[in-house]
């Protein structure tokens, strides 16, 4: 078939996806989102997408298995090391002059990301005083997160990952292992709050002092990522940081001049307030 | 080989990637017209080591790609370890964190095969030495676009399996020694 009926194909598929279930894909790139749409044709066994959006639009029970395709990412715990090292030591002492504290894992998935990050408050003494919000648009994927139970075979990483962070504990502190799985604590999950938001649609919910959103945003093309970014900037506490993903920048951004690069190496930047 | 000028020319390499790639990039002047996208398997812990060590000995710019960075002329893009890197429909680039293909991450196929979207019939590929199969698919997707396919003779390859595998997915690419892939290349970037 050519490759620009696909492509036709494509956009319609991501109009009635948001028409008729207001998930709106729109302003995603479009490399990445056709790999996994084709990706999604094949192995669900359409033969094209159109027939796939015939499904799509008449049973919304398809709808889930289709979102798998377009958002689920697997990540690791303590994913780059050295950015969890950054905050530990470059932004924990910004945060312990704070009372109280609310942060913000954005896109968060399955879930790896909150825990590294709940787990690097604990060891840092700041867990009792923070709420932790998770929040993805995938509500199966935000169940998983909520759940915290990971395959066993992943966590050998998990912990090299978690030592090379700096942790001060043993990540098995934080998980029992059973049948092939490691579950972790639920009193790492008493002060989060598991909820649906989109980068794309939502707006602010609250004053954060930190917000992380690695590797969400390279999903997105530049006039999402700039309302993204403008969102962060809207919802960030004056010198809140926003750390983003390794390759990620905000060089290119509308809203460069809003941040200082506060430690450019490993992305983590602070809101500028005059 | 191509219908229209060639526009961008996209390399694969795997095991011996940096012989190969001396052996190629090098001799390319500074006002090389055509922008050349790289992916190089590297483990994904390792900083990006070989764009430094390239840049020293060539005369283009070479640099790893950054997300939504528009593509250059005369520029060496090379993917970061850990991170796919494709082409998007604008012709910029851009990078993803998606599961690795052929237990690569970045991976051949996914580079060509955006590539081969957007550049179709304007695009070069070029599948060099390496121990896998990654790139196979990508490089017959370059040729059923319509573009140059060209793999490493599999028999002066460091490693031959990997354009072994592009040759038996692509039969009619081009099978060029090092020296050849490098003349090729500079005539398709200086040719008015």
């Amino acid at each position: 078939m050519p490759e620009d009926i696909v492509d036709l194909e494509i956009q319609l598929l991501l109009e009635a996806l948001y028409q008729r279930y207001h998930y709106d894909f729109r302003h995603y790139a479009r490399a990445s989102l056709k790999r996994r749409l084709t990706q999604a044709r094949d192995q669900l066994g359409f033969p094209t997408l159109s027939a796939l959006q015939d499904r799509l639009l008449h049973d919304a029970a398809f709808l889930p298995r289709l979102l798998d395709y377009l958002t689920v990412q697997v990540s690791e715990m303590f994913r780059d090391p050295s950015y969890f090292r950054a905050l530990r030591e470059n932004v924990v002492p910004h945060l312990r002059t704070y009372p109280s504290l609310k942060v913000w894992v954005a896109g968060c998935s399955n879930g790896e990301e909150l825990y590294s990050m709940a787990i690097l408050f604990r060891e840092e003494g700041l867990y009792d005083r923070t709420l932790f919000y998770a929040t993805d648009i995938n509500p199966e994927a935000l169940a998983a997160a909520e759940a915290g139970v990971y395959p066993l075979d992943r966590v050998r990483k998990f912990t090299q990952n978690h030592q090379q962070s700096g942790g001060r504990s043993s990540l098995s502190d934080y998980y029992t292992a059973d049948y092939g799985r490691a579950a972790f604590d639920k009193s790492l999950r008493e002060r989060v709050v598991f909820s649906d938001h989109s980068l794309v649609t939502d707006a602010v919910f609250g004053e954060m002092h930190l917000i992380s959103c690695r590797n969400v945003m390279i999903y997105f093309d530049r006039p999402l990522q700039d309302r993204a970014i403008g969102l962060f900037h809207d919802s960030l506490a004056r010198k809140g940081f926003l750390g983003l993903g390794s390759k990620e920048s905000l060089r290119f951004s509308a809203h460069a001049e809003a941040f200082a690069a506060f430690r450019p190496s490993e992305k983590i930047y602070q809101r500028r307030d005059l | 080989m191509s219908a229209s000028p060639p526009r961008v020319v996209v390399i694969g390499a795997s095991a011996g990637a940096v012989q190969a790639l001396m052996a190629i990039l090098p001799p390319l002047p500074h006002d090389y017209r055509l922008p050349i996208l790289v992916v190089v398997h590297v483990p994904p812990d390792r900083d990006n080591v070989l764009a430094p060590l390239l840049e020293a000995k060539c005369r283009l710019t070479v640099k790893e790609a950054e997300d939504k960075e528009p593509i250059a002329g005369g520029v060496v893009y090379l993917a970061p370890p850990d991170y796919h890197l494709l082409v998007e429909t604008n012709g910029a680039l851009a990078l993803s964190a998606d599961a690795p293909v052929n237990f690569s991450r970045p991976s051949i196929d996914i580079l060509f095969e955006s590539a081969a979207d957007v550049f179709s019939d304007g695009l070069v590929g070029v599948v060099l030495t390496g121990a896998n199969q990654d790139g196979a698919a990508g490089l017959r997707a370059v040729a059923k676009a319509g573009g140059a396919a060209i793999v490493e003779n599999p028999a002066s390859a460091q490693a031959s399996a990997m354009p072994q595998a592009a040759l038996a997915a692509t039969p009619t690419a081009a099978v060029m020694s090092l020296d050849a892939i490098a003349s090729y290349l500079l005539s398709l970037g200086t040719e008015r």
